[in-house]
């Protein structure tokens, strides 16, 4: 920790770190660049033919209307594909934080024999990529009849979010002071109210970001519920899929004005993420920045 | 941890049992462990067992080893693994790579880092379709790239660079490298600064700084970012089916399981490529820690 002050305190005055920027940096932010103007064209594609009425080899589209977000909203039925969406995430957040937070928990504060082991078998499901559980787990729930249901649907997506919540959680909970609780049942404090007065309020921060990146990561999630949804249980990532493979008969408009939505919404979680997580402290928890 | 070590007494003969334990750590705090436990070994580690008996007990008989030997002699069905690995290998590579010098220039403090860290990550939200259309729409024969291409004299005739190897390869990259250039700078501002001004007080230069100081302080991170990474690619699913040429050179692995499970409903051939899929996987894995394990093993200097 003293490290931290007497950077804070000499860092800024010039040290050795005055910022004398090196050649190689400036080759880097136009090679960054290029990878962004690029990245802006590809997005503005879409978006532009989503608008758009003709477009044929032409720079731009013949002309621009809004009736393709229309069409895809009735079309693909995204209110209640909307509705999926957020029921889905709102009860993997809430499941995954209430069998995360209480083992990340006892991780960061008992060693234990076994815990090595705990800790691999947690990491697995983040190590794995989610097609190859994913299989045996939707035969198996199609075996279970809850494959096709929003049960289903929300059991495969908590197979990587509780282990996520579990990483995530560990090292912020270890970050807290045990000395904190210890003072707290020095002072008489029964285990509810230890918990409720002290642990629980501690906790918000981390349980905030925790379920943000969950709601980020559930949202985005292809693999697994493309794997266990039935008609009446798609999230918008699933139906977008589709909608493309289906193609064919429908517009390309509309499917990229559903692309569209998805992107923006994501966005706004996003954003909304990173306003309450540091993308920086992730892994590494230390007093970094501001 | 170490404040729980501290706190367990020295050892008194004849205490009950429930002492000795909790001096071990084993106490009733574990009970909290085992919902999560119980969650991943029903949900996780069983489907796991399951879909690898399952793999075991082909739907045409012909013994416990018929799908993977199907697997293994037919050459069209052992070149996925091939065609999975030059997608992602590469990708998972390259998105490293890249993030290094990225996140190393973003070290310390300087204005609108923060922005520039966000327009970084935000091409997460893009997700897999959009950037499939895009890429469609941007990099087609008729899309803005080549027609700036034209009109520029660069080429004579639009570059193919869709339903192709290059499609998928780029989407990788797209949807890939925000994630890893996330964990990258989470990696590196974990690292001690006042490490490197020391080196520099020694001495070393730029170059040597980043080579002999924070590099092998960085290897870890970059280990695990590349298994992650690589996890994200070698798992390419829709990117390798909208903008690839998912018959011919893009046929990755995943299509083929998905494909053998949910459309011909033979879960078993299903699972015996998804066990091949994290078989091949471990492999990565396992070579990639092999490696690592030749450098620097140690604290990776964290501030606190």
């Amino acid at each position: 920790m003293s490290a931290v002050t007497a950077e804070t305190r000499t860092g800024r005055a010039g040290g050795p770190e005055r910022r004398r920027r090196p050649w190689w940096t400036a080759v880097l932010w136009v090679v960054v660049g290029f990878f962004f103007l690029n990245l802006v064209a590809l997005v503005a594609s879409v978006v532009v033919d989503s608008f758009g009425t003709k477009w044929f080899g032409t720079w731009l589209p013949e002309g621009f209307t809004f009736h393709w977000y229309t069409d895809a909203w009735s079309q693909f039925g995204l209110s209640s594909v909307l509705l999926v969406t957020i029921e889905v995430a709102i009860t993997v957040i809430v499941l995954s934080v209430l069998i995360g937070v209480p083992a990340s928990y006892a991780l960061a504060r008992r060693s234990f024999p076994g815990k090595r082991f705990l800790l691999v078998l947690f990491v697995l499901p983040i190590l794995v990529p989610p097609i190859t559980y994913g299989i045996p787990l939707a035969t198996l729930l199609y075996k279970l009849h809850l494959a096709g249901t929003l049960s289903g649907v929300i059991v495969a997506n908590l197979v990587p979010s509780v282990p996520f919540v579990i990483l995530t959680m560990t090292p912020f909970i270890e970050q807290i002071d045990p000395k904190i609780e210890a003072a707290a049942r020095m002072c008489g404090a029964r285990t509810t109210s230890v918990f409720v007065r002290i642990l629980a309020p501690l906790l918000v921060p981390g349980i905030l970001a925790a379920s943000i990146l969950v709601l980020v990561r559930t949202v985005g999630m292809f693999e697994l519920t493309f794997l266990t949804a039935g008609p009446t249980s798609t999230t918008l990532v699933v139906t977008l899929y589709n909608a493309v493979f289906a193609a064919g008969i429908r517009a390309n408009q509309s499917v990229d004005a559903m692309a569209t939505i998805y992107t923006g919404s994501m966005l706004v979680l996003l954003i909304v993420a990173l306003r309450f997580v540091n993308p920086t402290q992730l892994v590494t928890r230390v007093g970094d920045n501001d | 941890m170490s404040a729980a070590a501290a706190t367990a007494a020295p050892t008194v003969p004849g205490r009950s049992l429930r002492h000795r334990l909790a001096e071990r750590g084993i106490d009733r705090t574990l009970w909290l462990v085992v919902p999560a436990t119980l969650f991943i070994l029903a949900l996780f580690v069983y489907p796991f067992l399951y879909g690898l008996q399952l793999s075991f007990t082909p739907q045409e008989g012909g013994g416990a080893l018929a799908n993977y030997r199907e697997f293994f002699t037919d050459p069209y069905l052992r070149g996925m693994i091939w065609k999975t690995l030059r997608l992602g290998l590469p990708a998972a590579v390259l998105n490293v790579v890249v993030s290094v010098p990225i996140a190393y220039a973003m070290r310390g403090r300087f204005r609108g880092k923060r922005t520039i860290t966000t327009l970084l990550v935000v091409p997460i939200a893009l997700g897999t379709v959009l950037t499939a259309q895009g890429l469609l729409m941007y990099a087609g024969p008729t899309g803005w790239l080549n027609q700036v291409l034209m009109n520029l004299h660069l080429v004579d005739e639009p570059v193919a660079l869709i339903h192709n190897y290059v499609g998928v390869f780029l989407s990788l990259v797209i949807t890939g490298f925000p994630f890893a250039f996330l964990l990258t700078l989470s990696y590196i501002s974990g690292i001690d600064p006042s490490l490197e001004r020391a080196a520099a007080t020694l001495g070393a230069g730029a170059w040597q700084r980043f080579s002999k100081v924070t590099l092998p302080l960085l290897m870890p991170g970059l280990t695990m970012t590349f298994i992650l990474s690589f996890v994200l690619a070698f798992s390419v699913f829709p990117s390798a089916q909208l903008v690839g040429d998912p018959t011919g050179s893009t046929r990755v692995i995943s299509i083929a399981a998905y494909e053998a499970a949910f459309q011909q409903f033979d879960y078993s051939m299903g699972s015996t490529i998804a066990m091949i899929m994290a078989a091949v996987m471990l492999v990565v894995i396992g070579l990639v820690l092999a490696w690592r394990s030749m450098f620097y093993r140690g604290a990776t200097g964290g501030k606190g």
